[in-house]
């Protein structure tokens, strides 16, 4: 299994040491290489996303997606975010301007936020601390500000309406998620990103075998739960087009929607990312115990498996996504709290008591 | 779904439906698509059914004379005036008799809403729909057609008044350009 740690490694010597740089420049310069490359892989991964959910969508509903800029339509997206750049940018008359001019950076700063805890390979996590797993939940939650103060700065009531319940519904659906979260903590017993994956590396060892019963129940709960967290839809109350036109973000024109339209992107991947992580196994590889499979299985670089299994995830909430009509109000409220949530109390119960009598494989 | 179930009932009853949805799209996912893909396919696979209204024309007889009597039938028909007849009296120099002589025939298609009701009034079947169906121009002025003063002859696109393509659903119409 190649170890990105690595290049981190011997770039920080090459800094530190060859180049003979204080420490404070060659953290500065790291973490601004670190920065750029988080935004520029944020960016990347967004086009791709956008342009595998047209597609992905279009064969969901027998038609074909865009086909006319580029080959198979592949340039689509390019163009859309050049008509996005070249929008007028304006304001709404006595809004609230300084929330409404935050409020898209705080639902990208959660949303870069948490995608920095991807674990990309064996030694290439961007976060990577001993409370990994809290901090993410914090900080994904600063995405329920943004979204509510886009809402409330807008001057507008009906993005008042939906933004209280796009914020209502993450708020409710962050508490499955947490719980979910926790499972795998207790399955783990590590609360850190890298200490979670390690932990899964070895045959049979993917924490949805590993934790079998209640890891699935968690794993599934967790991909209802991610969705609602990212506003997709069935759970897409947030932007209810046929309702409020388009809901918290409507008075939001070129690239301050353009934010809130990449943050749901993101957060789709982020999601899927964190099921893959934390219940497949991240870059982990699928090893059997049989010496011969598992070498080749190993040589497959960590960043393929990851990619791999998010993707995978990423094209089953679409597939959900573009399944199911949107959920009313009070029905979504009551899947969380009279479904969701004593499941995922119950399933806490039952992986506790896995691992208290060694239950766990 | 009845809501007489228990909690529990509730729960298996809305697995079952919701694994019935994603099945459905499953399958959508992976069957042929119906889309057509339009300018790539209008000489080689786009079909247009015969009786698709897509404009009016006149009917022309051999010598390409009209069997219009201006009787203004299909223009009191027609509920959004889109048909406006003018027509005088002429009187024939050999039998004497009076009659109705067509000057213009004015029909704009901007107007038209392809209810052919005009067609069902005509007595004298004078007036037809032709499938012939691409009529975007940049004016609206270039809609309002002389259909007395036009021979139509065929459509903009090759056999188009046999229907074009034979009708297939289910191809993906782009690689076969
Ligand atoms: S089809 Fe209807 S609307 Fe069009 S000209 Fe005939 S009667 Fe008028
Ligand atoms: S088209 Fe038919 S209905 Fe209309 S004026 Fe001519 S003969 Fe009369």
């Amino acid at each position: 299994m190649f170890d990105f740690s690595i290049v981190t490694k011997w770039f920080d010597a090459l800094l530190s040491q060859t180049l003979g740089l204080p420490s404070f420049w060659t953290i500065l310069i790291e973490c601004v290489l670190i920065g750029l490359l988080v935004l520029t892989a944020y960016a990347l991964i967004c086009i791709v996303l956008i342009f595998m959910e047209r597609k992905v969508c279009a064969y969901f509903q027998c038609r074909v997606g865009p086909m006319r800029v580029g080959p198979w339509g592949i340039f689509q997206v390019f163009a859309d975010v050049l008509k996005m750049l070249i929008k007028e940018i304006f304001t709404v008359d006595k809004s609230d301007k300084l929330l409404y001019a935050i409020a898209p950076f705080l639902v990208m700063i959660a949303s870069v936020g948490t995608f920095s805890f991807l674990p990309w390979n064996k030694g290439m996590h961007i976060l990577d601390f001993n409370v990994g797993i809290f901090l993410v939940t914090a900080i994904s939650s600063i995405g329920v500000l943004g979204v509510f103060l886009a809402g409330w700065g807008s001057n507008n009531k009906y993005s008042v309406v939906s933004a209280m319940r796009a914020a209502v519904q993450m708020i409710s659906y962050e508490v499955s998620l947490g719980l979910c979260l926790i499972c795998a903590v207790i399955l783990t017993g590590t609360m850190q990103m890298s200490g979670i994956i390690e932990a899964q590396t070895g045959p049979w060892k993917w924490l949805i075998i590993q934790g079998h019963i209640p890891a699935i129940i968690a794993f599934i709960v967790f991909l209802i739960a991610g969705n609602a967290e990212a506003n997709r839809g069935p759970f897409d109350l947030g932007e209810a087009e046929s309702e409020l036109t388009a809901g918290y973000h409507t008075e939001y024109s070129g690239m301050g929607f353009g934010y809130y339209y990449l943050a749901e992107y993101l957060n789709l991947f982020v999601i899927s990312g964190l099921a893959s992580a934390v219940f497949l196994g991240g870059w982990a590889p699928l090893n059997v115990g049989i010496t011969g499979f598992d070498n080749l299985m190993n040589m497959i670089p960590g960043f393929v498996w990851f990619f791999g299994k998010t993707f995978m995830l990423v094209w089953i909430l679409m597939w959900v996504r573009w399944t199911f009509p949107r959920l009313r109000i009070d029905n979504l409220l009551k899947l969380e709290w009279k479904y969701l949530m004593p499941l995922m109390l119950f399933v806490l119960v039952l992986t506790t008591c896995c691992v208290a009598f060694g239950l766990t494989f | 779904m009845e809501n007489n179930k228990s909690y529990f009932g509730e729960i298996g009853a809305a697995i079952k439906t919701l694994a019935t949805g994603m099945k459905v799209t499953l399958i959508e996912y992976f069957t042929p698509k119906v889309t057509e893909q339009y300018p790539e396919n209008r000489k080689t696979t786009l079909h247009v059914a015969q009786r698709h209204r897509g404009r009016l024309v006149f009917k022309r007889n051999e010598d390409e004379s009209h069997n219009c009597v201006a009787c203004t039938m299909c223009e009191k028909a027609c509920p959004n005036d889109t048909i406006k007849i003018t027509a005088h009296m002429e009187e024939d120099p050999e039998t004497g008799r009076k009659k109705k002589k067509l000057d213009d025939y004015q029909y704009d298609l901007g107007d038209c809403m392809f209810c052919q009701l005009c067609v069902n009034a005509c007595n004298f079947d004078a007036i037809e729909f032709t499938n012939d169906f691409e009529n975007s121009v940049f004016d609206r002025n270039k809609l309002v057609c002389h259909l007395d003063k036009e021979v139509y002859k065929g459509g903009s696109l090759p056999n188009i008044l046999d229907g074009g393509a034979p009708l297939t659903i289910g191809k993906f119409n782009t690689k076969t350009k």
